[in-house]
């Protein structure tokens, strides 16, 4: 029988005191870094790209192919950043995979670091987490006692730092270049790009920048193979991932499968939309990938088809609404988030998504005009592409996306002269149960 | 006040010790931050003169780094800070109810101590937590499936000095500097308390047992070399 989940990651997650490094060997931890450290780097590289494992993040950049980008023989030093600054909304997968296996993520950073020839691992980790900054540093910790970080790692001859850096509360941290300024002591702005960390990345030296559910799967490649991995997930999107249901569901939590899940199994699995309630919207990957209705349950969660379906797969953050929830509402918080968000540096995000919150909020209250929908979607049609990074794309994404599928809900709140929602029926305590 | 000899030693040693961790000292900037936080509560005008003089930058240089970021506070808070989520899940589940309960119930705006100077709240972004929501946080510990009841509960027995329970974090709730220091990168000891997992966490997990759902076996040679080791078989 084919298994609809396939826990990997997840698969340790109720064994008592999985987070320390005790249970972690006692499951097969560490093996695979022996493994690792006794075959050429080039081979772990390799590796990687024969399993076309494709960044976890969000962006589904290939993980092996960035590794490739890192020159060799350049006499610089090299470095690896962990990206554990989850902070997109609807995104919850990396924060219970530190709290509960962080040495799965520090294993897989130090083959990484091998890998790419790296003697500084950093993982940035965001400051709000505070329990799981504790479990990262103590797996550190746990690491350069066992002698798996430090000097001479398992009598290999390579040596490793790794350094544990909390955050102190920005989202534009989790875009690649404004954490590597933020982790240089600096505003977290973007940088522009060309050069791309791999070339010119921490301290202008080559950079692999990846997230942390990317790196925790590195040990499992190493131990079952490539092809392992590969079998998984659909032709061009291999392997697993871990699904994040959240919103009004009967069982919101973690789902790992192999990507081309579809939404309907998942609800299938996790008992459904709240009971006596349908589903209205629901993002696919997170506030920054463009919302998907009920006509989309079967598009298959992998990165084509969800782009085929007019979205992104992102960061596979299911956030679930139903019938109860306004759009209107949720598109304007979204939107007052990603101004609060933005870093300030451009003036399109700058600009557009305050302009943009001054408008939905006038469509929500019922004031808006004949002409606030045209000018939010040319609002939206002057950010898109012309921000400096991707946090810009992301808060129009929301916008058009609800235009698109909820104009009458839009209209209705002005021909009402209000919002025709009660917030209240929308709580999980007002209606009894989720 | 600028600190005492006693505390000015202290954050020297602990300043050099962040300063070695990094290949280049200004990336100690955040946790140095973090570190000056955990002294006095929030980062006053002599901790920005400290963390200049440690890394040979301005005061302007430091300011302008630390006003970037929501979690340094300029001015104190309290001693419990006590963070909502409001972001659009957390709202339209409840978070927006809980945010306005807290604020009447209290009578402070955001950021603002109570007169006792024990609570303090804030509306917070998405936390990483969106399986439990509406999500909270009191000094970034987890608060989870919170209710504008739950939420007014807590703030009392914070007040109150009563013991607060935390679902996935350790046994003994630290004040807003203990957790400031241990995000300067000082652990204090407390990682192995609390569960690994908190039950949305293991919803998956759970629904895969129950039908015996496990990831493909390696391939055969792969296998035959990992045959010890119990992970391939036990799921």
């Amino acid at each position: 029988m084919t298994s609809v989940l396939t826990p990997v990651l997840t698969a340790q997650w109720d064994q008592p005191g999985c987070f320390t490094l005790s249970a972690y060997r006692q499951s097969g931890g560490y093996q695979a870094l022996a493994t690792a450290l006794a075959m050429p780097p080039d081979d772990i590289i390799a590796a990687m790209k024969d399993s076309v494992l494709r960044g976890r993040g969000g962006a589904g950049f290939p993980t092996g192919v960035k590794w490739g980008f890192i020159p060799q023989g350049d006499g610089k030093p090299h470095y690896l950043v962990v990206n554990a600054d989850e902070s997109e909304p609807g995104t919850c997968k990396d924060v219970p995979l530190m709290l509960a296996t962080p040495h799965l993520l520090v294993e897989g950073a130090i083959i990484t670091a091998y890998a790419i020839r790296a003697a500084h691992a950093f993982i940035y980790v965001r400051g709000e987490v505070l329990h799981v900054v504790r479990r990262v540093q103590q797996a550190v910790q746990e690491a350069y006692e066992a002698g798996y970080a430090g000097k001479d790692i398992l009598g290999s001859g390579y040596d490793l730092e790794i350094i544990v850096h909390a955050g102190a509360g920005a989202y534009i941290c989790g875009e690649e270049t404004a954490l590597l300024d933020s982790l240089e002591g600096y505003r977290g702005q973007p940088r522009l790009k060309p050069p791309f960390p791999a070339v010119a990345g921490l301290y202008a030296c080559p950079t692999v920048v990846n997230n942390v559910e990317s790196i925790a799967s590195v040990p499992s490649i190493v131990r079952n193979s490539a092809a392992w991995f590969a079998d998984m997930g659909t032709e061009k999107s291999k392997g697993f991932g871990i699904f994040s249901l959240s919103g009004h569901v009967t069982t919101p939590g973690q789902y790992e499968a192999p990507l081309g899940i579809t939404l309907a199994q998942l609800l299938e699995l996790s008992g459904g939309v709240r009971e006596g309630h349908r589903l209205k919207f629901w993002t696919p990957g997170g506030s920054s990938t463009p919302i998907f209705t009920d006509e989309h349950v079967n598009v298959p969660l992998d990165f084509e088809s969800v782009a085929k379906a007019g979205s992104m797969l992102g960061t596979r953050a299911l956030q679930i609404f139903d019938e109860t929830t306004c759009v209107v509402r949720a598109v304007l918080r979204w939107t007052e988030f990603y101004e609060h968000e933005s870093c300030g540096k451009c003036t399109p995000c700058r600009e557009g998504t305050y302009w943009m919150v001054r408008v939905l909020d006038r469509l929500e209250r019922g004031n808006g005009t004949d002409e606030d929908l045209d000018k939010l979607l040319d609002i939206c049609d002057n950010i898109l592409g012309r921000a400096f990074c991707a946090l810009g794309d992301g808060a129009v994404s929301p916008v058009t996306s609800s235009i698109k599928y909820f104009r009458d809900e839009y209209l209705e709140h002005q021909k009402r002269g209000g919002c025709p929602f009660d917030p209240e029926a929308a709580t999980v305590f007002a209606g009894g149960t989720r | 006040m600028p600190f005492s000899d006693e505390a000015r030693a202290r954050l020297d040693a602990d300043a050099a010790q962040i300063i070695s961790r990094y290949p280049k000292p200004r990336s100690a900037l955040l946790p140095l931050l973090h570190l000056v936080q955990a002294e006095e509560g929030y980062v006053s005008a002599d901790g920005i003169t400290f963390c200049a003089g440690q890394l040979g930058l301005t005061e302007t240089e430091v300011t302008a780094v630390l006003s970037f970021y929501t979690m340094y506070k300029t001015a104190p808070i309290g001693e419990y800070h006590v963070g909502v989520c409001t972001n659009t899940l957390c709202a339209v589940l409840g978070g927006d109810q809980i945010l306005a309960a807290l604020r009447e119930h209290l009578g402070v705006a955001d950021n603002e101590p109570t007169a006792d100077g024990r609570v303090s709240i804030e509306h917070v972004e998405c936390n990483a937590a969106c399986d439990y929501a509406p999500v909270m946080t009191v000094n970034w510990e987890f608060l989870d499936n919170m209710t504008p009841q739950s939420a007014r509960q807590l703030v009392d027995d914070l007040q109150a000095g009563n013991q607060v329970t935390l679902p996935r974090g350790p046994w003994r709730l630290c004040t807003w500097r203990e957790a400031s220091r241990i995000l300067a990168g000082f652990p204090d000891g407390q990682a192995g308390d609390g569960p690994a997992a908190g039950p949305a966490t293991l919803a998956g997990l759970r629904i895969a047992k129950e039908h015996g759902w496990t990831a493909p076996d390696p391939p055969a040679s792969e296998a035959a070399a990992q045959a010890s080791a119990p992970e391939g078989n036990a799921r």
